[in-house]
C-alpha cells in the first residue's frame, strides 16, 4: 500500500470511528420489522389507495435508513447531504408528470 | 506530477497536496455517489413506468399468490441481511481487519448469491406458468391457456414491465455479487466465475433464465481480466467502502420493488 492509499484508509477508519455494531443490528431489525408489517398489511385486503399509501411510507423510512445508516449519509458533511438528497428527491419528483396522463387515458377509457 | 509528488510523500504531508475536497470526503466515494445518483434514475424511470402502466391500465392483473409472496419476503430477509454483513464488512476494514473484513465480505455474496437464486427460480416457474415475454425461448410443455398466459395475453404490459424492472434488479444485484467477488478474492475469483459460468451453462436446460442469464458471468470475468491487467491492485479499506455504498444501493431499490411489484399485487384469499 502506497502512502496515498495509506491517508485514504486513515480517513475511512476517522470516518468510522462513530459507528457502533449494535447500531447497525438496530438499523437492520427496524428494517426487518417494517418487512414484516408490509407483508402483514398484504393479507389485510386494504383499500389500494391506502395500501399504497402506507407502503410508499414505509418503504420511504426504510430508504432513509439504509441511506443514513448504511450508506453512512448521516455523518458525511452537510453540503454533501443536502446536495445529493435534494438533486435526487427534485428529479424524482419531476417524474411525476406523467402521471396525469395515466389518469387522463383512465377516464377516456382508451385500451 | 501531483500524483507522483504525494505517492513519495507521508501520509501528513498529504493534507495539503491538495486542496480539501468540497465534500469532505475522497474522490472514489463521490464518483459512486454521483453513479447512484443516476442509477436511481434508471430504477425511478422504470418504476415510475410500471405506475404509469397500472394507473392507465384498469385490467391490470394482480397475480401473486401466498407462495410468491413468501419467496420475495424470503429474498428480502436475505438482501437485507447482505446489508448487514457488507456495513459488517466496511467496519472491519477500516479498522484493519482484514480476515472479519473477508468473511463478511464473502457472507455478503453468499446472501447475494441466495438472492439471485431465488429470484432465478422464481422467473422459471412464471415463465413455465405462461408469464412470459416473446424473447423467452419456449418452455416445452408450459401452460398456455393457464391464469399466468392469460395475464400475458390480456395485458402485455404486465409482464414486460415486470421482467423490466425484476431483471434490471437481478443484473445489479449479480454485478454487486461480482464486484464485492473482485474485492475480496482480486485474481483469484476469476477462475471461480469462469467455473460458475460453466456449470450454470451445461448444467440447465436452454430454456432457463439461468442458462442465458450465466453468460453475465462469462463477461464479467472477461471485462475482470482485462481491469485487473491493465491495473493490478490491492484493495483497501476505502475500495470496500465504494462497494458497500453500491451494495446497499441494490438493497435500498428493492424496498421500493418488492411493495409496488409483489405486495401490491397479491392475491390472497
Amino acid at each position: 500500500m502506497d502512502a496515498f492509499q495509506i491517508a485514504i484508509a486513515e480517513r475511512v477508519a476517522e470516518q468510522h470511528r462513530h459507528h457502533t455494531k449494535p447500531q447497525f443490528f438496530w438499523v437492520w431489525g427496524a428494517l426487518l420489522l417494517m418487512t414484516a408489517i408490509e407483508v402483514y398489511l398484504a393479507y389485510q385486503n386494504l383499500q389500494p389507495v391506502r395500501m399504497l399509501s402506507i407502503l410508499m411510507g414505509l418503504s420511504v423510512i426504510k430508504a432513509a435508513l439504509i441511506i443514513a445508516y448504511f450508506m453512512h449519509m448521516k455523518f458525511e458533511v452537510s453540503r454533501m447531504r443536502w446536495l445529493t438528497m435534494c438533486s435526487l428527491v427534485i428529479c424524482l419528483s419531476l417524474m411525476c408528470i406523467f402521471f396525469p396522463d395515466a389518469f387522463r387515458i383512465l377516464r377516456l377509457g382508451v385500451r | 506530477m501531483a500524483d507522483m509528488a504525494v505517492q513519495h510523500g507521508s501520509p501528513q504531508a498529504l493534507a495539503g497536496a491538495y486542496e480539501p475536497s468540497l465534500f469532505g470526503t475522497y474522490s472514489k466515494k463521490i464518483g459512486m455517489w454521483l453513479f447512484l445518483l443516476s442509477d436511481s434514475l434508471t430504477f425511478g424511470a422504470l418504476l415510475f413506468a410500471y405506475s404509469y402502466g397500472r394507473i392507465s391500465n384498469p385490467a391490470w392483473p394482480t397475480p401473486f399468490h401466498s407462495e410468491s409472496i413468501r419467496n420475495a419476503t424470503l429474498m428480502t430477509a436475505f438482501l437485507l441481511t447482505s446489508s448487514l454483513t457488507m456495513v459488517l464488512a466496511v467496519n472491519a476494514s477500516a479498522f484493519g481487519k482484514k480476515k472479519a473484513q473477508l468473511g463478511w465480505l464473502l457472507a455478503t455474496m453468499a446472501c447475494g448469491t441466495a438472492f439471485v437464486i431465488l429470484h432465478g427460480r422464481e422467473w422459471s416457474n412464471l415463465i413455465a406458468e405462461g408469464l412470459t415475454l416473446p424473447v423467452f425461448p419456449a418452455v416445452p410443455g408450459s401452460s398456455t391457456s393457464g391464469e399466468f398466459a392469460n395475464v400475458a395475453n390480456n395485458v402485455p404490459q404486465f409482464p414486460a414491465t415486470f421482467f423490466g424492472l425484476t431483471g434490471m434488479h437481478m443484473l445489479h444485484v449479480t454485478i454487486g455479487v461480482i464486484y464485492l467477488g473482485v474485492v475480496a478474492l482480486r485474481r483469484y475469483f476469476i477462475p471461480i466465475l469462469l467455473g460458475l459460468w460453466l456449470i450454470a451453462w451445461l448444467a440447465t436446460p436452454a430454456y432457463s433464465p439461468f442458462h442465458y442469464g450465466a453468460h453475465v458471468l462469462l463477461v464479467a470475468a472477461i471485462v475482470i481480466s482485462i481491469i485487473l491487467w491493465l491495473k493490478p491492485k490491492v484493495y483497501d479499506s476505502s475500495d470496500v467502502e465504494v462497494a458497500g455504498l453500491y451494495w446497499h444501493f441494490v438493497d435500498l431499490v428493492w424496498m421500493f420493488i418488492f411493495p409496488l411489484v409483489y405486495l401490491m399485487s397479491t392475491r390472497i384469499l
